[in-house]
C-alpha cells in the first residue's frame, strides 16, 4: 500500500468478563485499512467479525471491553476516548450501517428528521440547509422522489429502500470510514445487488475506506479489495481479494472456499469441514482450527501460529512458518 | 396448462394442477363497515402447476413474498389451496377418507427454515425425533422405538447419546440435523424443505446440503426444494421453478435456467448473484423491486421492472408455455422471439 492507513487495528483483544470467567471474543487482530480502500471481513456466525467492528467504533455492548491493543485513526489513538469525545468521532469520522434497516432507524421520526438531526449534530448547517443536503443524500442513494419521501417514516420504506435511508444516514457527514455489517444480509438478491453496487460507486467517487463484514463470500467478492478471514477470535488469513480467492493458503479458507456452491460449475459433493467452530468457552490450546484441520502437525495443538507470509497473502498457520518446517519434518504439502 | 416434463412419461409422486392460495387480509369487519373499506385479498399463489417424479428434486426459486413457501405449505397440507388439486401418488389430497389421510401423510414431511423455532425447546430430542413414529403408530413398543431414534440420530450424523439433549444444545446445524431426522422417522418418500439451510453458515450448509443429497441417494427421496439462493438450488436440484408474485415464470432442467435462461426475471436473478471465481465482475443490477402483491401490476407482474416490456405485456398476462427442450416460460417476449439468448 502506498498511501499511509486510515484505520489502523493493532494487537486488538477484546473480552467479556462474565461469572464464569473472562471470554476472549477478539484476540491479536491486526489490519489496517487505507483511504478509499474496502477491507472485508468474513466468517461464520460468532467469529468475531460483527465485535471488532463494534469495538472500532466505540459501540461494544456492556461488558464487553477492549482489552489491549489499540485503534488508530489517522494516527489518533480512538480507543481511549472519552464517551463524548468518541460521539463526535462517530458519524462524523466513521459512519456505520447495520444489518437490519428497520431496526437502525427511529420509527418515530421521519426520516427527514433524522437526516437532518445527524447532519446538524456534526456540520455547521442551518435546517434549511441541511434539509437540503438531506434531499441531495436521498437522491444519491436513488430514492425516488425524494423531496416528498423525506417526510415519510420508516415504516414507509421497502426493505431496499429503508438501507438506502441509512446508507444516507451513515454517509450524512462525509465520514472518511464506513463499517457496514452485514448490509445486505436482510435483503433479497435483486435488491442486494442494487445496495453494493450504491455502497461501492457512493464510497468510491468520495474516496471514503470502507470495512465490510459478511458472512457472504460472493459480496466480498465483488466489493471488496482486501479480505480479513476470521476464525474463532482470529485473523486467519488477510489478502487481496484475488489472492484469497483463487489461491487460499489456510486450510480453514481453503475449506470455506471449497464449501460454498457455485454456478459455474457441477460437483457431486460439496466439500465440507467436519465439526464447527469451537465455542469462546472452549477455544483450544495452539490453532484454534487444529482440531478441524486435515493438514494439522502436532505444534498445531501446542502453540498458537503468528500472521507470516504465505503466497500473497498472510496467512496464521504453521504450514507457511519457516520456522514449524524444522522442527516437524513430515507434512510438508502446502494447503490448496 | 401441461408440465413440458409430463412428456417423459414417469409417473409423478407429486402434482400440483393449477393450485392457487388466496388469503384474506380485510381490515376487521367494523372497520370495513365503518369506514367502508373493501374487502382485501391476497393472492399468494395463483395458478401454479408442476410435477415431481420419483426421486427427483424440484426446486422453487423467488424472492421474499413470492409464495415458494406458500406453495411447500399446501403441498405438506399446512395450507388448504383455495383452488387446484394436489394428487400425492395418484390421490387427490383435498378428498382424502379419515383413514387415508394419515397413512397418505406418512409419506409426506417437511423441514422447515428456522432449526430454532422448529424444535420443541421442551422436549428432549429423543421425544422430538420418535413423535412422527408415535402419531402414525409405526412402533409401539418403547424399546424399539428407543433403537430406531438413535438409528436415526446416527443416519444424520449426531451420535445415538445426542437423544438426551434439548435442542439448546446444539448448534444451528446440529439442529437441523435433528429436524432432518425427525422428517425421516416416518420414512417418508416426498420431503418439502423450506429453505433448511438459508440459516446456517456456509461451512455448516455444504454440510447439511451433502447429507441431505446421501439420504436422497439412499432412500430414494424425492425433493421439493425452497431456496432464495440460486448457488444452492444449482448444486441441489434436477429442475427448477423460478417464481414472481405468486406464479411461476420458469420452470425448466436445471441447465437449461442456469446455461440459457429464457424469463427476463430468471435471467435478471441469475445477473443479480455474487460470483466468487470472477473478482471484479460487475453486476448489472436491475432497477425496481417486486411490487406489492395486494396491488399486482396488469398484465405480466413483471412488466415495470422488465427492459423488454411493451403494451402487450402491460395488458395481457403470459401463460407458461414451451419455451425451448423441456422448458416453459410465461413471457410474451419469449414466446414472440423479441428476447435474442
Amino acid at each position: 500500500m502506498s498511501k499511509s492507513p486510515l484505520l489502523e487495528v493493532s494487537r486488538l483483544r477484546v473480552e467479556f468478563p462474565t461469572r464464569r470467567g473472562v471470554l476472549t471474543a477478539i484476540d491479536d487482530v491486526s489490519f489496517s485499512i487505507a483511504p478509499g480502500e474496502v477491507l472485508g471481513v468474513v466468517g461464520e456466525s460468532g467469529a468475531g467479525k460483527s465485535i471488532t467492528g463494534a469495538a472500532i467504533i466505540g459501540l461494544l455492548e456492556p461488558p464487553g471491553r477492549i482489552a489491549a491493543g489499540e485503534v488508530k485513526l489517522n494516527g489518533l489513538r480512538i480507543d481511549n476516548l472519552p464517551p463524548e469525545e468518541m460521539r463526535k468521532v462517530r458519524g462524523r469520522e466513521i459512519g456505520a450501517i447495520f444489518q437490519d434497516p428497520l431496526t437502525s432507524l427511529n420509527p418515530l421520526y421521519t426520516i427527514g428528521r433524522q437526516l437532518v438531526e445527524t447532519i446538524r449534530a456534526h456540520l455547521n448547517m442551518s435546517a434549511a440547509q441541511a434539509r437540503a443536503r438531506a434531499v441531495a443524500l436521498l437522491q444519491s442513494t436513488g430514492i425516488p422522489a425524494a423531496e416528498t419521501r423525506i417526510d415519510h417514516y420508516p415504516h414507509q420504506f421497502s426493505g431496499g429502500m429503508r438501507q438506502r435511508v441509512v446508507i444516507a444516514l451513515a454517509l450524512a457527514a462525509e465520514p472518511r470510514l464506513v463499517i457496514a455489517d452485514e448490509p445486505t444480509t436482510a435483503l433479497d438478491v435483486s435488491i442486494q445487488a442494487q445496495i453494493i453496487a450504491l455502497l461501492r460507486g457512493l464510497c468510491h467517487s468520495k474516496g471514503t475506506a470502507v470495512m465490510l463484514v459478511t458472512h457472504d463470500m460472493g459480496v466480498i467478492a465483488e466489493t471488496a479489495d482486501r479480505v480479513a478471514v476470521m476464525y474463532a477470535g482470529r485473523i486467519a488469513e488477510i489478502g487481496a481479494v484475488a489472492e484469497v480467492i483463487h489461491r487460499p493458503q489456510h486450510p480453514y479458507t481453503v475449506g470455506l472456499m471449497g464449501s460454498i456452491p457455485s454456478i459455474g460449475e457441477q460437483r457431486e459433493r460439496l466439500e465440507q469441514i467436519d465439526g464447527a467452530m469451537p465455542r469462546l468457552t472452549a477455544i483450544p490450546q495452539g490453532c484454534a482450527f487444529g482440531p478441524r484441520c486435515p493438514k494439522a502437525m502436532p505444534i498445531c495443538r501446542e502453540q498458537r501460529p503468528e500472521p507470516v507470509p504465505a503466497g500473497g497473502s498472510l496467512a496464521a498457520c504453521w504450514l507457511h512458518d519457516a520456522s514449524a518446517r524444522g522442527q516437524s519434518a513430515s507434512n510438508r504439502t502446502v494447503a490448496q | 396448462m401441461s408440465d413440458a416434463s409430463a412428456s417423459d412419461g414417469a409417473p409423478a409422486l407429486v402434482q400440483a394442477e393449477s393450485i392457487g392460495k388466496v388469503f384474506d387480509v380485510s381490515a376487521p369487519w367494523l372497520n370495513r363497515v365503518l369506514e367502508r373499506k373493501p374487502q382485501q385479498l391476497l393472492h399468494a399463489v395463483d395458478d401454479v402447476s408442476f410435477r415431481i417424479s420419483r426421486g427427483e428434486t424440484l426446486a422453487l426459486v423467488g424472492e421474499s413474498g413470492c409464495g415458494k413457501s406458500t406453495v411447500a405449505r399446501m403441498l405438506v397440507g399446512l395450507h388448504r389451496p383455495s383452488r387446484g388439486v394436489i394428487r400425492f401418488d395418484g390421490h387427490d389430497l383435498a378428498g382424502l377418507s379419515r383413514s387415508d389421510g394419515p397413512r397418505l401423510r406418512r409419506r409426506m414431511q417437511m423441514i422447515f427454515q428456522d432449526p430454532y423455532a422448529s424444535l420443541n425447546p421442551r422436549w428432549k430430542v429423543a421425544d422430538i425425533v420418535a413423535e412422527p413414529i408415535r402419531v402414525h403408530r409405526l412402533l409401539t413398543e418403547q424399546g424399539a422405538v428407543r433403537t430406531r431414534v438413535e438409528e436415526l440420530l446416527r443416519h444424520v450424523g449426531l451420535a445415538a447419546a445426542d437423544a438426551e439433549k434439548f435442542p439448546h444444545q446444539f448448534s444451528g446445524g446440529q439442529r437441523q440435523r435433528v429436524s432432518i431426522a425427525r422428517a425421516l422417522a416416518s420414512a417418508p418418500e416426498f420431503l418439502v424443505c423450506d429453505e433448511p439451510t438459508s440459516a446456517l453458515d456456509v461451512s455448516v450448509q455444504a454440510q447439511v446440503l451433502n447429507l441431505m443429497r446421501d439420504l436422497q441417494r439412499e432412500n430414494r427421496l424425492t425433493y421439493l426444494f425452497i431456496s432464495h439462493n440460486l448457488a444452492v438450488v444449482h448444486h441441489v436440484s434436477d429442475r427448477v421453478g423460478v417464481m414472481y408474485l405468486g406464479r411461476i415464470v420458469e420452470l425448466a432442467p436445471k441447465q437449461a435456467i442456469f446455461e440459457r435462461p429464457r424469463h427476463p426475471y430468471t435471467r435478471m436473478l441469475l445477473d443479480a448473484i455474487p460470483d466468487i471465481k470472477m473478482t471484479g465482475k460487475s453486476r448489472t443490477p436491475v432497477g425496481g423491486e417486486v411490487p406489492n402483491p395486494l396491488n399486482p401490476p396488469t398484465g405480466c407482474a413483471f412488466h415495470p421492472r422488465c427492459p423488454h416490456a411493451d403494451a402487450r405485456c402491460r395488458s395481457e398476462r403470459p401463460e407458461l408455455k414451451p419455451a425451448g427442450p423441456g422448458s416453459l416460460a410465461a413471457c410474451h417476449a419469449v414466446q414472440e422471439g423479441r428476447l435474442s439468448d
